[in-house]
């Protein structure tokens, strides 16, 4: 009989009480925020939103620094290149664009666009790897796949989802090339990157998975789904080692993310809430209230200072 | 009113899980012997019976889910928001209060699941029912919704106001308690699926999904797709599984060696950047800084890959090796690194270019990696790819990690940098802690010049630090 997660932990000390407050508020967005990402300076981000606006902010200072208009709306993806100087976004326009950051103000970013992804359907997420120099998307035609920014050549595709894939992560591994998406067809599934196969592949949730984040050891990763649990899986055991559930959180997670010691799992909710789960002891820690519409997107800090959400309320919220 | 019966498979409807379960609670709310405390509501003259009050409704929840008072005002809201309960007061504002306002639950007929999405003759019908009842009755955007469709099914205009005037008649007929609680049913009905201007729309799901060209994914069951499926299967038999009580073991021992680190777990000295608007956490743990923290120098004993993924600790350790004579080990490695995740335009002269380095017979600082993975990566050579060097990479970076990397933290150079790192003071609290101190911008790092980073092409000897 395979005990979980949260049987194991019993002796673990228990957290004390956790005081989160919003310490900053992003106030710009003139639409739904849909998707957000850190910069690796630790306090620069960029968000993108229903109305085709992508905004680059220094959210400690919470001044804009830049701003471009896709020619699209629903930017539901967007990502900060590793070295700071690009951003990547996309959504109903079916491709994943590049914008290198300028800051001189005779230069309109939107001149220097590289369009490198292009799906069959939207665009739902994208992620740099290692460089500046490859992107990994994922779309609603049910692929994920890997770019070469500088060609706009496709290196490599995923097929295997049975419907729209919505979310995916890199393996914070040390040697290997692998990354997890998520999708409508309730799986989420591991892939080589150099093959193009799946490896691992899970099925245990009820509904859409919305957003999937590696542990930081990255021997196990979460999933937020729209049947309102979040659920952990463990890749060297192969199954679903714990679920983060509570009778009173009826909709949906849209967006999950570990803090820096993978102790708590913040997860953003379509119900205008964020919960903060003990990961090893599977409980509540704490509800925060704030936006005034559904959480879409949630990252924490690449240092693990803070967290961002962003909103369908038009804003963006840092929690410490 | 008319239902839509005829919905295609993996319709919104059943991409939306939380009614079903928001309607589970608000029956269970009605049971009459666990359910919210009913009374009789005096509107008026007449009396509307089973209305509930928002306080109740707010304990009930609280005490059903064990939250607290906060979060079952929140649900509670939540479920007035989408119109399961509606306000008998103001029936217009959707809002729940925890006082004696009374509300009653919206009857299944009204459901959002039962009737979605909501028709437009429907609502046609029920504008020209308001504007037949009282002229003026229409507000401001609800008469613009009457002209537009007025406009748009002009064609069956006459259906509608036949319709409209059948169902007045008809309420006549009924007791005025009933007429009301009808018409405040459909009015909440109405402020759901057709909000005012400003109202945020509960029922908006975003871009659809599961759309036909999904579908299209579903690859031909070709003998290929059969093959491959074999191929998955068989390895997913074959792998090695490792025990649960052995993973589990490991999320608690990296739980609890990284906790004192994660500063939302632990805090962080001497401030929180975003709690104190002091960024004095953040310039002393920069990537180049002089005096490494405490905290910092530990995190690169965790593990190989920690160290590696620091600057400041990837360089130390490039010291180290080079009193080794082993720096071409870890050279050669990022030689590969920058390979793997290059540009394609790159790869043949960045293949070449490493080839020459680390590997080719006599090279300068040639690699020793064992006689059958050399033979291999010299084969793979005749074709360069991005992942043609990996075989020999993962040799290299597992002899670091087994053999100079334990020696490594043993060393005086690590010892003396874990000795050297101080461990701070938090910051005397300020005599005026309400000041606000002004927040110091940094420079984008956009703006700073791309570091030069030492390439296998550009080969310079002895080991150097990245940048």
């Amino acid at each position: 009989m395979c005990r979980n997660l949260h049987q194991v932990a019993e002796r673990v000390e228990a957290l004390g009480q956790f005081v989160m407050k919003t310490r900053r508020t992003l106030k710009g967005h003139g639409n739904k925020v849909l998707c957000m990402d850190w910069c690796k300076d630790k306090r620069r981000i960029v968000s993108s939103s229903q109305d085709g606006k992508v905004i680059v902010w220094d959210s400690f200072t919470t001044n804009k620094e830049h701003a471009v208009t896709m020619p699209c709306t629903w930017v539901m993806a967007c990502a900060y290149a590793p070295s700071g100087c690009a951003i990547a976004c996309g959504g109903l326009d079916n491709k994943c664009s590049v914008y290198p950051l300028t800051f001189d103000k005779n230069e309109n970013m939107a001149a220097k666009k590289k369009s490198v992804a292009m799906h069959t359907n939207y665009l739902s997420a994208c992620s740099f790897t290692n460089s500046d120099m490859q992107i990994l998307t994922a779309s609603g035609d049910g692929t994920c796949a890997l770019w070469d920014v500088e060609s706009g050549q496709l290196l490599q595709s995923f097929h295997g989802h049975g419907a729209d894939v919505l979310c995916l992560d890199l393996a914070p591994s040390e040697t290997g090339n692998t990354f997890v998406s998520g999708g409508c067809d309730k799986k989420a599934m591991v892939w080589d990157m150099r093959s193009g196969q799946c490896v691992q592949a899970f099925e245990t949730h009820e509904s859409d998975i919305n957003s999937v984040r590696y542990y930081p050891s990255g021997d196990a990763f979460a999933s937020g789904s729209d049947d309102a649990t979040c659920r952990l899986y463990d890749l060297r055991a192969d199954r679903e080692v714990a679920i983060y559930s509570k009778e009173s959180i009826i909709f949906g997670a849209s967006s999950v993310d570990f803090s820096l010691s993978g102790r708590l799992l913040f997860a953003g909710y379509n119900d205008y809430t964020i919960n903060v789960w003990d990961v090893l002891k599977g409980s509540r820690v704490s509800i925060l209230f704030g936006h005034e519409n559904r959480v879409s997107t949630l990252r924490v800090s690449p240092d693990g200072t803070a967290f961002c959400s962003g909103s369908w309320d038009h804003t963006l919220r840092v929690w410490a | 009113m008319a239902a839509d019966p005829a919905r295609p498979p993996g319709s919104p409807r059943a991409q939306m899980p939380h009614l079903r379960k928001m309607e589970r609670v608000v029956v269970s709310m009605q049971d009459p012997d666990q359910g919210v405390k009913m009374r009789s509501q005096r509107l008026l003259v007449t009396v509307i019976p089973h209305a509930v009050t928002g306080r109740d409704v707010v304990q009930w929840l609280a005490q059903k889910f064990c939250v607290s008072e906060e979060e079952a005002l929140h649900l509670g809201a939540v479920l007035v928001l989408h119109g399961y309960i509606y306000p008998l007061r103001d029936p217009r504002s959707l809002v729940l209060r925890p006082d004696e306002t009374p509300y009653r639950f919206q009857t299944p007929y009204f459901w959002t699941s039962t009737l979605w999405p909501a028709a437009e003759l429907d609502y046609a019908i029920y504008l020209a029912k308001k504007n037949i009842q009282k002229q003026g009755a229409l507000v401001d955007y609800e008469k613009e919704c009457y002209d537009r469709l007025h406009k748009k099914i002009s064609h069956v205009w006459d259906l509608v106001l036949m319709q409209a005037r059948e169902q007045l008649r008809a309420a006549k007929q009924r007791r005025k308690g009933d007429r009301l609680v009808i018409a405040f049913q459909e009015q909440t009905y109405w402020l759901v699926n057709r909000p005012p201007p400003g109202a945020p729309s509960v029922l908006e799901q975003g871009p659809e999904r599961g759309s036909r060209t999904a579908s299209h994914v579903h690859m031909t069951k070709s003998a290929d797709f059969y093959t491959r499926e074999i191929e998955y299967c068989r390895r997913a038999l074959g792998r090695t599984r490792v025990k649960s009580s052995v993973c589990l073991e490991a999320y608690l021992s990296f739980c609890d060696q990284h906790g004192p680190h994660d500063p939302l777990v632990s805090g962080c000295l001497p401030s929180n950047p975003w709690i104190s608007d002091d960024d004095a956490y953040w310039v002393m743990n920069a990537p180049t800084v002089a005096a490494p923290t405490k905290l910092r120098v530990e995190r690169w004993g965790f593990s190989f890959k920690e160290l590696l993924e620091d600057p400041m600790g990837r360089a130390h350790f490039m010291d180290f090796l080079g009193k080794e004579f082993s720096g071409e080990n870890l050279s050669f490695w990022e030689a590969c690194e920058e390979l793997r995740y290059g540009a394609q335009a790159q790869v043949p002269t960045l293949v070449d270019a490493v080839y020459q380095q680390f590997l080719a017979p006599g090279a300068a600082r040639w690699v020793n990696i064992d006689s059958r993975t050399m033979e291999r990566t010299l084969e793979g050579l005749r074709q360069p790819h991005r992942y043609v060097l990996d075989a020999a990479q993962l040799h290299i970076y597992m002899l670091m990690k087994k053999d100079s990397y334990p020696r490594f933290l043993k060393s005086d150079i690590y010892r003396g940098l874990l000795a050297e790192a101080g461990i701070l003071l938090e910051t005397k609290r300020r005599v005026f802690p309400f000041t606000r101190r002004p927040r110091r911008s940094s420079p984008s790092p956009a703006l700073l010049p791309t570091p030069v980073e030492p390439t296998a092409a550009s080969g310079p000897a002895g080991g150097d630090g990245v940048a």
